[in-house]
């Protein structure tokens, strides 16, 4: 059976590492043999291509529909405003304003404007650029600043991987709209999680999105420390969740990881754990 | 009254762990914790919940099966991909209410009316006394959206506070990123502090959020938490944040008491007074008072 799998990597709470195992899976699938993609859905803050270094090859922008109204076919019936849940399109005495960053693009004043005076244009929220990492195909998205509409962008990134027989996501911190945007429908989720309590409350919120969204998926802990470990071992128990790797608190990981260079072929003992990893998520996700 | 804002783009970087000391260093603060899809600052903090209510902050469609006749026009039209079909039999169309985005254009042009669309409850909000001083602080609902709109409530309800109880300092807890809850957590705001670490992701992050408080024309200040782990990062961070007009407020040495202090629920600056990350972060919050009451700094 050929290998078709999207994996996510989440975790709730920022900075625990999710890029760098994403980024690292990513080598030790290519390394086994592996069609892979990584997708960097952390449009707000995207890091993955600070350490596979991409050739980018396609730069394209991505947008949402917004209404343009054509003055004259109008006849000012209010319609637009009434459907409009977010405001961003109102009648005011003779004429129609709209409010292109508040739009969400859903499409029901055009649908409803009696007259056909709406028509849409696209609205720039960001790019989304694609290349090759040394055999990985990359494809990550950037928002543009001062943009507040990420999940389009997320999705867009999602789109454009649906190549590749293993796909990883790097997925943004949280567990709102972007997050939910970027794990929807993939097979597998790894949440990775520093054993202190900020990371392990934010690992709890992470479990219960998870199992809002029906999507199965383990933890990794990054940053393990015999002194604090207990507290994570403890907390996956209660919430009978599996742990699939644990991966040492080393100074040379840090080093690797605060310079750009990949702990995959940078530390040793780090490819080791990753192809375990990636054995076991194939195992979990398949099985 | 000063707001004062603090962020980090990219996340982990301490900046929890920083607003939780800053809470005790600031007289009588009213803390507000704005990083409502992770919100961490009560783990420290151990509010005791004054007041709650519910948090709603749009609306959400279902379809009432009973009515529907399986025509399929909610299905072609919503463009956020939240009706699915099941073709069993006879098609079957559902609403995921994780995937609505509330827009409400299905249940306009349902030709059998069989779309409710009604508010839906997307978390809690609490008013919370600390050790330190009053605190708002939110909920959101498991894979729930309106993160913005539930962050301009928190800090609304901050400001009633601080005006009613004339207390000098709100201290904000910020979400990670640039997009939605960032924007709703910086705009108006007196000032933002943006903690960052040595990294190149760090930086990278750091350049964009800079670039984002630039746009809402914020004064910004930079603060580098273990600064000590890659100093030829750190003055290049502060090379170019200071270029861009971001002030340095602090420097923070890397110190395990930080994680020792989060696992005890205390402030660091609480539970060892004299540890390098309490006289950093001491040094750096005498440093905030004097760029924000105008004088001069350094
Ligand atoms: S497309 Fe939707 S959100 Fe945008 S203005 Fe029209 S009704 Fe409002
Ligand atoms: S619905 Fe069409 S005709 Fe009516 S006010 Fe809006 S744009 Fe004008
Ligand atoms: S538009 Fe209404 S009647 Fe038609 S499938 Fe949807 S819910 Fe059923
Ligand atoms: S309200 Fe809008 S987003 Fe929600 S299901 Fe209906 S059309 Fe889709």
């Amino acid at each position: 059976m050929a290998l078709n799998l999207t994996i996510a990597v989440a975790s709730g709470k920022g900075g625990t590492g999710k890029t760098t195992v994403s980024a690292n899976l990513a080598c030790a699938a290519i390394e086994a043999g592996h069609n892979a993609a990584y997708l960097d859905c952390d449009v707000e803050e995207p890091n993955g291509h600070l350490f596979l270094k991409p050739r980018i090859s396609h730069i394209y922008p991505v947008g949402i529909p917004v209404p343009v109204v054509n003055e004259e076919k109008c006849t000012k019936c209010g319609a637009c405003g009434e459907i409009c849940q977010y405001s961003a399109i109102v009648k005011i005495s003779k004429t129609v304003l709209t409010f292109d960053n508040m739009c969400h693009g859903c499409g029901g004043c055009s649908l409803v404007c009696p007259a056909g005076a709406i028509t849409e244009k696209e609205r720039p929220i960001g790019v989304i650029e694609e290349g090759d990492a040394g055999g990985v195909s990359f494809i990550h998205g950037r928002l543009n600043i001062g943009e507040a509409m990420s999940p389009p962008l997320i999705k867009a990134v999602r789109k454009a991987g649906l190549h590749g027989n293993l796909t990883i996501v790097d997925v943004p911190p949280g567990t709102s709209c972007p997050v939910i945007a970027a794990v929807r429908g993939v097979d597998y989720v790894l949440l990775v999680t520093e054993p202190t309590p900020f990371g392990l409350n934010d690992l709890g919120l992470a479990l219960d999105m998870l199992r809002e969204l029906g999507i199965p998926g383990a933890v990794v802990i990054n940053r393990s420390d015999p002194e604090y470990n207990h507290l994570a071992h403890d907390f996956c128990r209660e919430r009978g969740v599996q742990i699939l790797a644990e991966i040492p608190d080393e100074r040379r990981v840090a080093e690797a990881y605060s310079v750009g260079e990949l702990a995959y072929y940078a530390v040793p003992g780090y490819r080791k754990i990753m192809q375990q990893l990636l054995t076991s998520v194939e195992r979990e996700a398949i099985g | 009254m000063k707001e004062i804002v603090v962020i980090s783009g990219k996340g982990g970087t301490g900046k929890t762990s920083l607003v939780a000391s800053l809470a005790a260093l600031a007289e009588r603060p009213v803390l507000a914790d704005c990083d409502v899809d992770a919100a961490d600052l009560h783990l420290v903090l151990e509010p005791e919940i004054k007041h709650s209510a519910e948090f709603s902050g749009g609306k959400t469609a279902s379809i009432q099966t009973e009515k529907c006749i399986s025509c399929g026009k909610c299905f072609q039209l919503c463009r956020f991909g939240a009706v699915s079909k099941d073709e069993s039999r006879q098609p079957v169309y559902t609403i995921e209410a994780t995937a609505c985005e509330g827009c409400g254009v299905c249940s306009y042009f349902c030709p059998e009316n069989a779309i409710d669309f009604k508010s839906s409850v997307n978390g809690r909000w609490f008013i919370s006394d600390t050790r330190y001083g009053p605190m708002v602080h939110a909920k959101l609902g498991i894979a729930e959206e309106n993160s913005g709109k539930m962050v301009s409530l928190v800090r609304s309800q901050a400001k009633i506070i601080a005006e009613k109880e004339k207390l000098d300092y709100i201290l904000v807890d910020g979400p990670p990123g640039i997009g939605c809850p960032v924007i709703a957590s910086v705009t108006g705001a007196d000032a933002v502090l943006v903690v960052t670490e040595p990294t190149v992701s760090g930086q990278h992050d750091l350049e964009r959020v800079v670039e984002l408080v630039r746009h809402f024309k914020i004064p910004a200040y930079l603060c580098i938490n273990k600064f000590d782990l890659n100093l030829e990062t750190s003055i290049n961070i502060e090379k170019k944040a200071m270029a861009n007009g971001v002030r340095l407020a602090g420097r923070i040495r890397y110190d395990r008491s930080v994680t020792f202090a989060q696992v005890k629920k205390l402030p660091v600056v609480v539970a060892i007074a004299n540890s390098p990350a309490a006289q950093d972060i001491r040094a750096t919050w005498d440093n905030i008072m004097k760029i924000i009451n105008n004088e001069e700094c350094r």
